[in-house]
């Protein structure tokens, strides 16, 4: 099994980890994958995926519009707004 | 008044007027609040709320208008969503979420009549064996208060088996609701995939999360899923064909529900098992009934739990990309561009399980891992999947221990992730199948409940509650109830 280099992981799941809890999390994955290598040693040669366990078709319905949006109520809940927009770090200078 | 009542007793007082909804939301709501100091069961309360619904729930009682649930007190999982009540899932990440919405089964609940006390604690975002992630505290177990409560429905069972509560909702992903059901010494049903709908339910893994109860009793747990299980319009994954069984609120008959049923007995699953009494003697219940039992084999038992990590951390890491720290949830202090917002405000709002699992799930998805990893595991799935529907060709239930021992020592296991894992061996595979499995108390090692756990056919809860019943009818396991100072 190739080592697992958590700090690329980490910033590909976008969770800034440091110091000793990336050193911790990097030997629970070690322990968790050398686990899952199991896997490995069972043949499933011409076995199709299973994705959903009833293999059904999701349900649609009728592309018909039942609610209203209440931005207000939406927005009661952000860390932070200001005039109805969501206010994050400037990203453009 | 005795707090470990059913509750098809509370609707005989409730309909006697021997008590009003009011008086006994208020009896539940003092004894959890006096009890949640040693068992922290709870996440919060919502008196003022429960109180306005006790006083509704009279009112249709006093018109004549009431249904089976009116006027009972519940808990919810804090996993659900509650309009204007606060919904943290047992994350820092949401500690100060409140919905704008119910979840379908709060709606359908709330419309029936029940009142809710109070939202149950669980292990952060439904992930844990042993309720010992939840940002909020561990919970107790009522029989050993050194032991933990099982996971991730924790809370609701610690609730429902110390008299908190007389019924709880649960969710379970791969043993969630059955393990503690088990652990607590109560009953704990999880439906079949799709029967209950998941809008509104916190999403962990979408392919396996499904809502059910957890109850002093089978008919208890009957009683309440009859009120919210069911087709969804407004989850895309719930079943179109309604249970006319389960919605009719049937009545549960103590005599034996068929002449002759068949009961397999899974090789793999006794092999692992160290102390089988309680269940062997549970096994002569049935066959005293008159049922068959044969043994039968799931071979592809052993790679259910790595499957299950891939598949679960697969959809986790996907489901939880939605916490970013700007429109809902926890944000870190001064962020110093967009990046550093959302890596700080994930890394500080999540704790360490569901990191684990997101970085398992992060791992399993990326560049050149995808066909060993998560393909492999949706192929295993499919062959778990197989060994079930062949062996159901044969046999009409399925019966084996919940879990490999009873509830564990506070910290025993927490530091080794693959060991917890290991303890929902008897749990996963039929999630990762989808069926109905239900968790009924068998028997008691050193004063501490074991649990056995009956697996139905797809879409056969019927069979599961009909059987769970009568067992209950001639055992008193589920009538045990643990001594709390």
């Amino acid at each position: 099994m190739p080592k697992i280099d958590v700090e690329h992981l980490s910033r590909l799941a976008q969770i800034g980890l440091e110091g000793e809890e990336l050193s911790e999390l990097y030997e629970n994955l070690d322990q968790i994958m050398r686990m899952v290598d199991q896997m490995r040693e069972i043949d499933t040669t011409e076995v199709e995926p299973l994705a959903h366990p009833l293999d059904a078709n999701q349900q649609l319905r009728s592309d018909v519009q039942t609610e209203e949006i209440d931005r207000e109520l939406n927005q009661a809940m952000a860390p932070l707004i200001e005039d109805g927009f969501y206010i994050v770090p400037r990203v453009v200078d | 008044m005795d707090p470990f009542i059913e509750i098809n007793a509370i609707r005989k007082g409730l309909a006697d007027g021997e008590y009003s909804s009011a008086e006994i939301t208020k009896f539940y709501l003092d004894r959890a609040k006096k009890l949640n100091s040693q068992l922290n069961s709870f996440i919060s309360f919502c008196e003022e709320q429960a109180i306005e619904q006790a006083k509704n729930a009279d009112n249709k009682i006093a018109e004549g208008s009431s249904g089976p649930i009116t006027g009972i007190p519940l808990a919810h999982k804090d996993i659900f969503c509650t309009k204007g009540i606060t919904t943290t899932c047992g994350s820092r990440m949401l500690e100060n979420f409140v919905a704008p919405y119910d979840a379908t089964v709060v709606e359908r609940l709330n419309k029936a009549g029940a009142v809710t006390i109070g939202k149950a604690n669980m292990d952060e975002f439904a992930m844990g064996s042993s309720n010992e992630n939840s940002y909020f505290g561990n919970t107790s177990n009522p029989w050993d208060t050194d032991r933990v409560p099982g996971g991730s429905s924790g809370g609701s069972a610690a609730a429902v088996a110390a008299g908190m509560i007389p019924i709880a909702t649960g969710t379970d992903t791969g043993g969630s609701i059955r393990q503690p059901a088990a652990f607590c010494g109560i009953s704990g049903l999880k439906p079949t995939y799709g029967r209950v709908s998941r809008y509104g339910m916190i999403a962990f893994a979408s392919s396996l999360d499904q809502a059910g109860v957890l109850g002093r009793s089978v008919a208890d747990i009957c009683l309440l899923l009859s009120q919210f299980g069911g087709p969804d319009v407004l989850d895309s994954t719930s079943h179109p064909i309604p249970d006319n069984w389960l919605s009719s609120n049937p009545k549960l008959n103590p005599t034996k529900p068929e002449a002759k049923i068949t009961i397999g007995l899974p090789r793999e699953y006794f092999d692992q098992t160290p102390n089988l009494k309680s269940v062997e003697i549970a096994m002569r219940v049935f066959e005293n009934a008159g049922c068959i039992l044969k043994e039968v084999s799931l071979p592809s038992t052993e790679s259910a739990i790595p499957a299950y990590y891939i598949i679960a951390g697969a959809e986790a890491s996907t489901n939880l990309s939605r916490y970013d720290g700007v429109r809902f949830g926890y944000r870190c202090q001064d962020p110093e561009s967009l990046s550093d917002l959302y890596q700080r405000s994930r890394n500080e709002g999540f704790g360490k399980e569901v990191k684990r699992r997101i970085l398992t799930g992060t791992y399993a998805l990326s560049v050149g891992y995808y066909d060993a990893y998560y393909l492999k595991a949706q192929k295993i799935r499919r062959l778990i999947q197989q060994d079930f529907l062949e062996v159901f060709n044969k046999v009409d239930l399925i019966l084996c221990p919940t879990s490999p021992g009873v509830a564990f020592k506070k910290g025993a296991l927490s530091e080794n992730p693959v060991e917890m894992y290991k303890q929902d061996i008897f749990t996963i595979p039929s999630s990762l199948a989808g069926l109905p499995a239900m968790s009924i108390p068998c028997g008691f090692q050193n004063n501490l409940p074991i649990g056995m756990q009956l697996i139905a056919p797809h879409f056969a809860e019927r069979k599961l509650i009909e059987w769970g019943h009568y067992f209950q009818s001639l055992t008193d396991w589920h009538k045990k109830v643990p001594e709390l100072s």
